[in-house]
């Protein structure tokens, strides 16, 4: 295995740990002291790391979905193809999809971008599609009869009125790519998933560790979850209506 | 409002949708004069819908050709037709995610009309069609009931001030009592505006109700008549148009006309008759007699001045 938390793994002493204490020498499920003495230097980069995995992966993803959306919503005979390439990507157990890209892309950052990004696919892709059908035939009747051209009903009319269901779909992909994003440290140390599998590695399991950057993957995915309900409060007014 | 309207002429319009037996609407010529309704009306099948269709070219035509003050709807460039022309259908249609000035405002929109000409122009029509500007431009259409939904429409219709408006069954999917003063509110709302309107409806009361003029389809989109609602009633065609317009056609002619119009006998024993105000339809007049077992009745001017007497024979003639 190739995976660089597995270095720090066999020693008694394991620097990381720094001054020890007594919570540290109980290994408790959270000591303070350590989080403060690693945040800067373990904690925080990890999470940044992590949120711009889930960043590029979920804008690169919804740019492509809605690319492919567009193509299979506009010409129907697309459709059926899309949606089986994205769900048979999504059926692919993420491990062995890091591995499968491996060696085209080697241990990079790069290899778990292209992973999270085809993950999300599945549900951007379906729920645009759904959302750009949803629209009501007596609204395209109305817009077609007023003289919106077919590129202006699209966005002015349909791209509005499917923003629900769009916004649904960025949340669940937001959401499943930071915790999918976690096992991306499988392959190299980068994000969250860096101290997690770091601390595993450990003989006894460093505790501290993995509820420290365990909890911090689960703040980011209410956090995200919650900015995102917030834009669609902001994008939809119309829709809290009914 | 000044108000241009347009003269439309249907002239052999035929619509042929492919691989089906028969026309949809059938050569089909009929002059509607500017500022006047026509109502197409005739059972499912007539091709009523479609020939609105064939209009703003939502349906294009297989042959024949429709001209808007002299000019062939085929010469127009299509999204300009359409922009020109006010759509009102059933189901509304408005757009969910705009508030009434973003739906109002469409075509204004679309044609670039500054800003500030938009805005006034939206505060003008919620005005006209019974909303109250202030309160109701920033709702949604979620926010509305069915009839206020539909003043909207025609408000979004009426927009750039079109020459000639379509209108599709505009009331059909509203209860019968707001659908009477929906009517009525158009009714005087074209008294001012004076368009063109083609209006749609499966309604032969309503059509009556609407019409200046009516054209009758029957199945396979042929044209049974047109004409006034009164001669239609007084002088169907044929048969179908007869059986269309209904037994009770008489009485429905009664409807249209009005006391006032009668030739009065002069004053002379009224005591004890009824009396009933000139603008009294016969229909009205008759209910009355039959229903007091009268034989005449007395009619009065608007300050309540008798102006002369009509017998009950005087209203079946």
């Amino acid at each position: 295995m190739s995976a660089q938390w597995v270095l720090g793994g066999g020693g008694p002493v394991i620097p990381k740990f720094g001054t020890p204490n007594e919570c540290l020498k109980n290994n408790g499920w959270f000591c303070p002291e350590w989080v403060r003495e690693h945040w800067s230097d373990i904690l925080q980069p990890a999470l940044i790391q992590h949120i711009e995995l889930t960043v590029i992966a979920v804008g690169i993803g919804f740019v492509a979905s809605f690319v492919l959306a567009f193509v299979g919503f506009r010409y129907r005979v697309f459709d059926l193809p899309l949606g089986a390439a994205t769900d048979f990507l999504y059926t692919i157990p993420s491990i062995a999809l890091f591995q499968l890209l491996v060696p085209f892309t080697g241990l990079t950052v790069t290899t778990i971008e292209i992973a999270l990004i085809s993950y999300t696919l599945f549900v951007l892709y379906r729920n645009i599609v759904t959302g750009l059908r949803g629209v009501p035939a007596e609204v395209l009747e109305s817009a077609r009869g007023m003289g919106l051209t077919r590129r202006q009903t699209f966005w002015r009319v349909e791209v509005p009125l499917a923003m629900p269901a769009i916004l649904a779909g960025v949340r669940v992909a937001t959401v499943s790519t930071i915790s999918i994003a976690t096992v991306g440290a499988f392959l190299i140390y980068y994000g969250l998933g860096g101290p997690i599998f770091d601390a595993l590695g450990q003989p006894d399991i460093f505790r501290t560790e993995l509820v420290a950057a365990g909890g911090l993957a689960i703040l980011l995915a209410l956090t995200a979850d919650m900015l995102i309900v917030l834009l669609q409060r902001a994008l939809t007014p119309w829709n809290r209506i009914r | 409002m000044p108000s241009q309207a347009a003269e439309l002429v249907f002239d052999e319009a035929t619509k042929v949708y492919p691989g089906r037996d028969g026309a949809a609407v059938d050569h089909l010529s009929l002059t509607v004069p500017a500022g006047e309704i026509c109502v197409l009306v005739g059972p499912s099948g007539g091709g009523k819908t479609t020939a609105l269709k064939l209009v703003n070219r939502l349906i294009p035509l297989t042959s024949g050709d429709i001209r808007i003050d002299g000019t062939s709807i085929l010469q127009h460039d299509l999204t300009e037709l359409r922009r020109s022309i006010g759509y009102v259908i059933q189901q509304v249609g408005l757009f969910p995610h705009m508030t009434l000035e973003g739906n109002i405002g469409t075509v204004p929109r679309l044609l670039g009309w500054p800003r500030a000409q938009i805005r006034q122009r939206v505060v003008e029509l919620l005005e006209l069609v019974g909303l109250d500007p202030e309160k109701d431009r920033r709702r949604f259409p979620a926010e509305l009931s069915g009839g206020q939904r539909q003043r909207v429409g025609l408000a979004r219709a009426l927009a750039a001030n079109p020459a000639l408006m379509l209108m599709d069954e505009p009331f059909g999917a509203i209860d019968p009592i707001v659908r009477a003063r929906l009517q009525d509110e158009f009714l005087r709302l074209q008294q001012e505006l004076r368009k063109t309107v083609v209006f749609v409806t499966h309604d032969v009361d309503e059509a009556i109700k609407i019409g200046d003029r009516i054209a009758i389809l029957r199945e396979g989109g042929t044209l049974a008549q047109y004409d006034t609602p009164r001669r239609i009633l007084a002088e169907p065609a044929d048969e179908f148009v007869a059986e269309f317009v209904g037994r009770d056609r008489a009485l429905k002619g009664l409807a249209l006309r009005t006391l006032g119009e009668l030739e009065l006998a002069p004053v002379a024993g009224a005591d004890g008759l009824p009396r009933l105000p000139a603008e009294t339809s016969l229909r009205d007049a008759l209910a009355l007699l039959v229903a007091e077992r009268g034989d005449a009745l007395l009619v009065i001017g608007a300050d309540g001045s008798p102006l002369g007497i009509v017998k009950r024979e005087d209203l079946l003639s």
